[in-house]
């Protein structure tokens, strides 16, 4: 056993192993971290399939973009996960018939059908300098041009619809304005008046006054 | 002739995007609270693209950028009819959206975008094209529903809409993948070159089957039906026409792309799948509609009925019979644009009419419109001389043709049922007792909107080869 193989067993192990914690495990913050190490797994499984630059991009995108959102998520709403499970075991014998029969058909595939070893031969390792991003850097702005570009503008419509759904005009908070503080002078704000000295009103007041002192 | 990276292939597509960040910018700093330059704008663009594409209507098939990209007739002509059908459509969206808190650039924008999505997906050689096409024209969908952020009910469906819409991505992807799998390519003529060489195998039929349960899913025909009438009725109704009827038509363009030139060699092989979902769609979207008392809902389940019918025309599988489904789909976004351009005109500023029962006395005390709506009422139950009527005829026709008699004989029996609960609104708007007239407030230009489409209904209809010419050049048959 050559220890390529070994190392694709070990991690196939892992990422299945990791895919079934998390769909059974009962604390969804676990079942999230789970997703990541079954991300992190099958990105390891790339980099044995030479697609370097994919596997980088997995762990970047996916472990370090979009699963620290989703945790966040996960712990800000409160969601009922007992809830959710009803019905699991009720519906487990219909489940576990329809993955198994998927298994067989996708098992088919790959012994006999058309993915079989006899019907694909094993690619040859590519050199050590070859650049995974040149060649995808190559087809992407020729031959899938008009796709690259298509996915830019469904960028821009995410935009355009986060924006539109979120946004509620601008509302005035009571933030500071440095700039006008430091324009305030004694000028502007303060205003002396020349008062006359009231005479008392109430005498007695002043006379307990008096006495006080 | 193939040409890679020609940009004049792509025209009125550039022109569009161009279009739309103008308008965004414009809209950005205008104080009118109605819009109107947004609109108008969003219009004009429109009719620009309109005669672009007009003009390059005669020109042979071309396909280009890496074999992603196609132009012919079929594209060309689907996309004279979204622009059409948009057009109209906003017409009535603008008063809809005055008055309730929807009045906002992005309403403009987000049409605009799903309409560019809607031309890559009918002009697409590829299966990437498609579904990146889908997906934008997805995406800007899912926002219009959920434009309306304080409605419960909009948030509710357009949660809805979006999970579900991802769940037939997800079927669609699954199925695009084996095919790319066993073919070793993405590009349509180019799968279609591989099966005419290789038998079908069993990867490719699993693919297939992906591939048309995502359609379905997409097309809300039965058993995937199950989210259509919920969005229907929770969407805002000027979305709701948006949604029920242009998308539709590019829905058409993909199931070209996808089953008839990836799987042309092979139509025994998805045809059987087609037309078990469409015979049950119609059986299950009448018989549903006859209970419905909300007028939304009676068109969702109609939507599922009339999609059952279109993909009949698609089953037995001949150039022909494709042309009397185009020409179905696109009678059918203009008839049930009319639909729920009469929910949109009943609703007044604080009140949507929804029920049937709102409709009443609506033919004693506004003639006028009271038969605008029974003529869409009768057209889409397909009586003639109604534009409705043609394409049902044709596509009954094909299927007697090739052979396919007992379902023909079933879908006529089921749109007899149809006809009962199209009728049944009409009864309401005429027969049935009410003491006060129904209040319209709409403004003047849905009263001609709402004029304009339903007569463009009876003319089509005395002229059924205005339209149906093209869908037969479409599919290079002699109109």
């Amino acid at each position: 056993m050559s220890f390529q193989v070994i190392v694709f067993y070990s991690f196939a192990a892992w990422l299945i192993f990791a895919a079934l914690m998390v769909i059974s495990s009962k604390n969804s913050v676990k079942a999230a971290l789970f997703l990541v190490l079954t991300f992190a797994s099958a990105s390891a499984i790339w980099l044995l399939l030479e697609a370097e630059f994919l596997a980088i991009s997995l762990i970047v995108v996916y472990v370090g973009a979009v699963m620290v959102l989703l945790l966040f998520v996960v712990m800000m709403l409160d969601v009922d996960y007992a809830a959710l499970r009803q019905g699991f075991v009720k519906k487990l014998p219909i489940a576990i018939v329809i993955a198994a029969a998927f298994f067989a058909v996708l098992y088919s595939f790959i012994t006999s059908g058309e993915f079989s070893a006899e019907n694909y031969a094993a690619p040859a390792a590519k050199a050590a300098d070859y650049s995974n991003i040149k060649a995808l850097g190559r087809v992407l702005y020729t031959e899938y041009f008009i796709a690259f570009e298509i996915a830019a503008v469904i960028l821009l419509v995410a935009i355009v619809a986060a924006i539109s759904l979120s946004f509620r005009g601008r509302r005035n908070r009571k933030a500071q304005v440095v700039s006008k503080q430091l324009e305030a002078n004694k000028r502007n704000r303060l205003k002396i008046l020349k008062v006359d000295p009231v005479e008392s009103a109430q005498p007695e007041v002043a006379e307990q006054e008096e006495a006080k002192s | 002739m193939t040409d890679s990276m020609n940009l004049a292939f792509i025209t009125s597509e550039i022109f569009l995007l161009v279009a739309i960040c103008v308008i965004m910018i414009v809209d950005l700093y205008q104080r009118d609270k109605e819009r109107m330059l947004t609109f108008a704008l969003t219009q004009i663009t429109l009719l620009v693209l309109f005669i672009i594409d007009f003009n390059q209507l005669s020109q042979e098939r071309v396909i280009a950028f890496s074999g992603h990209w196609v132009n012919d007739h079929l594209s060309g002509i689907l996309k004279l009819s979204i622009y059409a059908i948009s057009f109209i459509a906003l017409f009535y969206a603008r008063p809809f959206i005055s008055h309730r808190n929807l009045m906002r650039g992005e309403y403009y924008m987000l049409t605009l975008f799903s309409i560019l999505g809607m031309m890559v997906m009918v002009s697409a050689n590829s299966f990437l094209t498609v579904y990146l096409g889908l997906e934008l024209l997805s995406l800007s969908l899912y926002a219009l529903v959920a434009l309306q952020r304080d409605s419960k009910l909009a948030s509710e469906s357009a949660v809805k809409y979006f999970v579900m819409g991802g769940l037939a991505s997800g079927f669609l992807l699954y199925g695009i993948s084996l095919i790319y799998g066993a073919s070793g390519s993405l590009i349509i003529t180019e799968v279609a070159n591989h099966y005419q060489e290789t038998p079908f195998g069993l990867i490719g039929k699993f693919g297939l089957v992906f591939i048309v349960i995502g359609l379905a899913f997409k097309f809300g025909a039965v058993p995937f039906h199950m989210w259509l009438p919920d969005i229907y009725h929770g969407s805002p109704s000027s979305i709701t026409a948006f949604i029920a009827s242009v998308p539709k038509v590019a829905a058409f363009g993909m199931t070209v792309r996808l089953l008839v030139e990836a799987f042309g060699q092979s139509v025994s092989e998805w045809s059987t799948m087609l037309l078990i979902v469409a015979l049950l769609s119609v059986a299950f979207g009448n018989v549903i509609a006859v209970s419905q008392s909300n007028l939304k809902r009676l068109l969702a389940y109609s939507a599922i009925a009339h999609i059952g019918y279109f993909l009949l025309g698609i089953v037995p599988g001949t150039a022909a019979s494709y042309s009397a489904a185009m020409y179905y789909i696109i009678v059918y976004a203009l008839m049930t644009l009319a639909g729920f351009g009469i929910v949109i005109f009943m609703s007044s500023e604080n009140h949507e009419y929804q029920k049937i029962t709102d409709l009443r006395g609506l033919g004693r005390y506004h003639p006028w419109y009271g038969l605008m709506f029974s003529i869409v009422m009768v057209s889409l139950a397909g009586i003639p001389p109604f534009i409705g009527f043609w394409p049902k005829l044709e596509i009954f026709r094909h299927l007697v043709i090739n052979g396919y008699v007992l379902e023909a004989v079933i879908a006529i029996a089921f749109s007899v049922v149809g006809l009962f609960y199209y009728l049944k609104v009409i009864k309401e708007m005429f027969f049935a007792e009410s003491a006060d007239s129904p209040a319209i407030t709409s403004s003047r230009s849905l009263k001609i909107a709402v004029s304009v489409n339903c007569i463009l209904l009876v003319i089509f209809g005395l002229m059924p080869d205005n339209i149906y010419q093209y869908c037969l050049q479409a599919f290079q048959i002699a109109g």
